[in-house]
């Protein structure tokens, strides 16, 4: 992207994404019963946010609604409002809404008055709030200039709006928070005079601080010989944050205003870790030049004495700042402007200033400092406001460290550490045919290279690795909406939300996911009176959880609906011909039967679900994965999908075994014994086909290298090795190989991207030796199977 | 071998190869490199001419007997059968040849569309003819001698 503003949008919306998660996260915590002011605040600021970074691009429709929304937050964030579950539902869906929007904003779609307004209709009638709702919100940039010779910059109206600024930082109570004195620093800017100035610096509680006052008045020589105030002001806001305040009440009127000489004079509060002959040393080059008086303060409060010194503030953030006026002046009736550097366009405007509360200004000036084009606050260092405050603010989402990384390297670096493994194992079987002895230096280095390797990997699969929470808040999403499509309350219950998994499990678990998560809610939970008349409650619950288990991720699905209708399920089976009549089903078995294609038990058709899309779709993709699904169901107690999955799709743990000729990789998590067949074991079948008689069960023998065409059936299987492969159904199977060469884990390459599918083959390998080994999908090799291990006469052509 | 360069014309250049006793050629624009042939690990249910897939650098690389495709005589494999490496849309795929001959440089007026004739393999894989030195060269349609995607093959 070579578009520094299609750079800048972009992260807006990968911003807009952290936010709308925290949005969820708070109105969760809020749902679950917590009512801790910050997790309002959590929630108002990510609105707020959005709104501001929206405003900078100009996203109106989204700044509109996130507005009113934000608006609807700020009457419960100060009280007025105390919202119950219906409130938090309406608010669930204009975040779900927020989130449509800023979505539909960053692909240039546009979403219709007909979604939002009716939500809109729906928050701002229960809030209550009033019909002032679209209040001006200019984004665009404007410029101020005053003609000082009419009026003083202290008499403007603007002290009056300075006024009823000033007073909001003292009205707080705990003046000593740092959050306490930022609220004032987010005033609609474009109702605000130029000349007012910010009385925002975030107070640092701490001792170490040191709170010098300073004023300085320069003398006329120090603007003949070149020097320039704003220049130490800005020198000294490196040492700390620097409150400065003008004192214009030496400048005369316009008319007899001599441009070369000096009139104003600053009072500045600085709070450093310095000491005060640091705060001096600034002064330096201006020695002689000016008065210069240092007074060490310790007293906080102190700074909103400016205010009340009957001084007219004068901010310092413009570019063109007021100690340039003396000299530039010319002898004209109208000055240059003195402070009319552009009101920055204000993505804080706020609707909410009057009755902002502390905690939720740091944010703002955080959000805002990184929308806004030209700094908006350049006196108090918008950065360590937002430091300094955001460890006492957000604990619980506190964001940690992290970096944004494009994918596709990772990827590239996922391919060069598989490349790695490759080679070392290619390394390594040179070494053993080299004859080097075991305890050789070649060969223990080579030992601690495989570990490093071994190290490597793992750490580079981490980093692909994300916790789950992104899944689930969709899946939160996916319940909010399923439930009202049919009605049911429904409470979600996620647990192990940050349990991490392979970025693209996650991708591709989310439909799956969806369509259980909609089976639950449509066909697992009874209606809201069958549960009363079952005496459980009215509300049903679908619980969510993740955990990882021996190297791989469960993740469960469970509802406490009325569990499993077996005789249906059986009835049904049974009518579409899916299980003869007289089949002898134990009860796993028959929760089995929901898997099969084509199976669906709504009676009727709801708009949820029963698509056609049934739950071997769900198996199916869920497989794809390399994963199982388990189902347990009590009836009257509720219904529980386990789906458990590999943490990564890049590596796995398989057998490397030889069949005709070929070398192939049986995946580890398939296999549940091998044995050397006796002639107890083996049974005919039919003309052509073998059973094996495993601890009194019967498998079905197949012949891997018959299956796969590699060869005809051999003549007898006496003496052969066969892997039992188990399936998820509970169904067995006997693959039948030449030999068993190894166990080790494997860099998976698709095949699909290169050739296409291949029938019972997941991926390949590339193994030590450099040759290319197919990887198997037993699964799909034992449903396609023919089960051919006997040479049927009329029939020999099967090696094809 | 004589190149009949015209400056004045466009000109394709091809790489020419043998194969079951004539002349092949491809757009040397879509050729990636050229490599010794190596062991393939063969595909189940792939159709024959799609020898199976080799290790090439890393990725799986599906190899393609071009002699089968084209429903020529296939020797026995011998020392010589080189593979070219050739990419053709998002594809790559290797064909395996008996020698590399030549670079041509053909302008563009001394291509031939091949004649009509009955259903011959060959002629579908073939999407021009030229003559250098009273020899024909066939200029392999790429498209056509891809492995096939997935499935359909089985």
């Amino acid at each position: 992207m070579s578009d520094p503003m299609a750079e800048i949008r972009a992260s807006f919306f990968v911003e807009c994404e952290e936010l709308l998660e925290s949005l969820q996260d708070g109105l969760q915590a809020m749902d679950d019963g917590e009512d801790d002011p910050e997790t309002i605040n959590v929630v108002f600021r990510a609105v707020h946010s959005i709104k501001g970074g929206a405003g900078a691009f100009g996203l109106d429709d989204l700044v509109h609604f996130a507005h009113r929304f934000e608006t609807a937050m700020d009457e419960v964030r100060t009280g007025r409002f105390q919202p119950d579950p219906a409130a938090l539902k309406i608010f669930f869906q204009c975040a779900d809404i927020l989130a449509d929007l800023v979505r539909a904003a960053r692909d240039d779609e546009s979403i219709g008055e007909d979604v939002t307004g009716p939500v809109l209709a729906a928050l701002e009638a229960m809030v209550g709030m009033e019909e002032e709702v679209e209040e001006e919100i200019d984004f665009a940039p404007m410029t101020l200039s005053l003609d000082l010779g009419a009026a003083a910059p202290m008499d403007l109206p603007d002290l009056d709006a300075a006024a009823e600024i000033a007073p909001i930082p003292g009205a707080l109570p705990d003046l000593a928070a740092p959050q306490a004195a930022a609220p004032s620093g987010l005033p609609d800017l474009s109702a605000l005079p130029p000349l007012v100035d910010a009385v925002d610096d975030p107070i640092p509680e701490t001792s170490k601080f040191n709170i010098f006052e300073v004023h300085f008045t320069p003398e006329d020589t120090l603007y003949s010989s070149g020097n320039e105030p704003i220049y130490l002001f800005r020198t000294l806001r490196d040492l700390g944050d620097v409150h400065v305040t003008c004192e214009t009440a030496r400048l005369p009127s316009l008319e007899t205003l001599n441009p070369d000489s000096a009139h104003l004079s600053w009072r500045l509060t600085i709070t450093t870790e310095e000491t005060e002959a640091a705060v001096r040393e600034v002064f330096d080059f201006v020695d002689g030049l000016c008065t210069l008086n240092v007074t060490h303060k310790s007293q906080p409060a102190a700074i909103a004495a400016p205010l009340d010194s009957g001084l007219a503030p004068l901010t310092l953030e413009q570019p063109e700042p007021a100690p340039a006026a003396p000299a530039a002046i010319p002898s004209t009736n109208t000055l240059p402007p003195l402070a009319a550097a552009p009101i920055p366009p204000a993505p804080i405007a706020a609707p909410a200033l009057p009755e902002i509360t502390p905690e939720a200004a740091p944010a703002k000036a955080a959000a805002s400092a990184a929308v806004e084009p030209t700094e908006a606050k350049a006196v108090s260092k918008p950065a360590p406001a937002a430091k300094l405050s955001e460890p006492k603010t957000s604990n619980a989402t506190q964001p940690r460290a992290t970096v944004r990384v494009d994918l596709e390297r990772i990827d590239r670096l996922v391919n060069l550490v598989g490349e790695l493994v490759i080679n070392q194992a290619m390394l390594s079987q040179s070494v053993t045919e080299a004859g080097f002895a075991p305890n050789s230096p070649v060969a223990t280095g080579l030992e601690e290279f495989m570990q490093l390797t071994r190290d490597i990997q793992e750490s580079v699969m981490m980093i692909r690795a994300q916790p789950i929470k992104s899944l689930f808040q969709r899946m939160a999403r996916i319940i909010r909406e399923a439930s009202s499509a049919v009605s049911k309350e429904v409470r979600l219950n996620t647990d192990g939300e940050n349990t991490e998994v392979d970025k693209t499990v996650i991708e591709r678990l989310a439909d799956p996911l969806t369509h259980m998560i909609r089976n639950a809610v449509d066909h697992g939970l009874e209606s809201t009176e069958d549960r009363l008349a079952a005496g459980k409650s009215a509300e049903g619950h679908v619980s969510l959880s993740a955990k990882h288990r021996s190297g791989r991720i469960v993740i469960e699905v469970a509802d406490d609906g009325g569990g499993i209708n077996r005789p249906k399920v059986r009835q049904i089976a049974i009518e579409k011909g899916l299980i003869p009549a007289d089949a002898q089903l134990t009860d796993s078995d028959i929760d089995s039967l929901l898997f099969l294609p084509g199976f669906s038990t709504a009676s009727e058709i709801s708009n949820l679900s029963g698509r056609g899309v049934g739950m071997d779709v769900v198996r199916s993709s869920i497989q794809s994965l390399g994963g199982r699904i388990a189902i347990t169901s009590t009836p009257g107690v509720g219904t529980t999908f386990s789906i458990s999955l590999p943490l990564t799709l890049a590596v796995l743990d398989g057998m490397v075994v030889r069949v005709a000729g070929e070398t192939l990789v049986v995946p580890l998590t398939a296999i549940l014994e091998t044995l050397t067949l006796t002639e107890e074991d083996l049974r005919t079948l039919g003309p052509s086909t073998h059973v094996v008689q495993i601890r009194g069960g019967f498998v079905p023998l197949l012949d891997l290298g018959a299956e796969l065409g590699y060869r005809g059936p051999k003549e007898s299987y006496l003496g052969g090795i066969v892997l039992l492969i188990g399936q998820e159904d509970g169904n067995r199977a006997a693959l039948v190989v030449d030999a068993i060469e190894d166990q080790r884990q494997v860099v998976i390459k698709g095949l699909e991207a290169s050739y296409g599918r291949v029938p019972g083959i997941a991926a390949a390998t590339i193994l030590g030796d450099g040759q290319i080994a197919l990887i198997l999908d037993p699964v799909d090799l034992v449903t396609q199977a023919s089960g051919n291990t006997r040479k049927i006469p009329t029939n020999l052509s099967l090696a094809g | 071998m004589n190149e009949s360069v015209k400056n004045t014309e466009a000109t394709c250049e091809l790489l020419s190869f043998r194969l079951g006793g004539q002349d092949y050629s491809v757009d040397i624009m879509s050729v990636r490199e050229i490599r010794g042939s190596a062991r393939a690990t063969s595909l189940p249910h792939a159709p024959p001419f799609v020898r199976g897939v080799i290790n090439l650098r890393g990725t799986v690389l599906p190899i393609v007997d071009l002699a089968a495709r084209l429903g020529l005589e296939t020797g026995p494999d011998t020392e010589r059968n080189v593979i070219i490496v050739v990419d053709q849309g998002s594809r790559t795929a290797g064909l395996m040849v008996d020698a590399v001959s030549d670079i041509l440089a053909i302008p563009e007026s001394e291509m031939q569309t091949p004649p009509d004739m009955a259903a011959d393999n060959a002629r579908a894989f073939v999407s021009a003819l030229t003559i250098v030195d009273g020899r024909m060269i066939r200029v392999l349609d790429l498209d056509a001698v891809m492995p096939p995607q997935g499935e359909e093959a089985a």
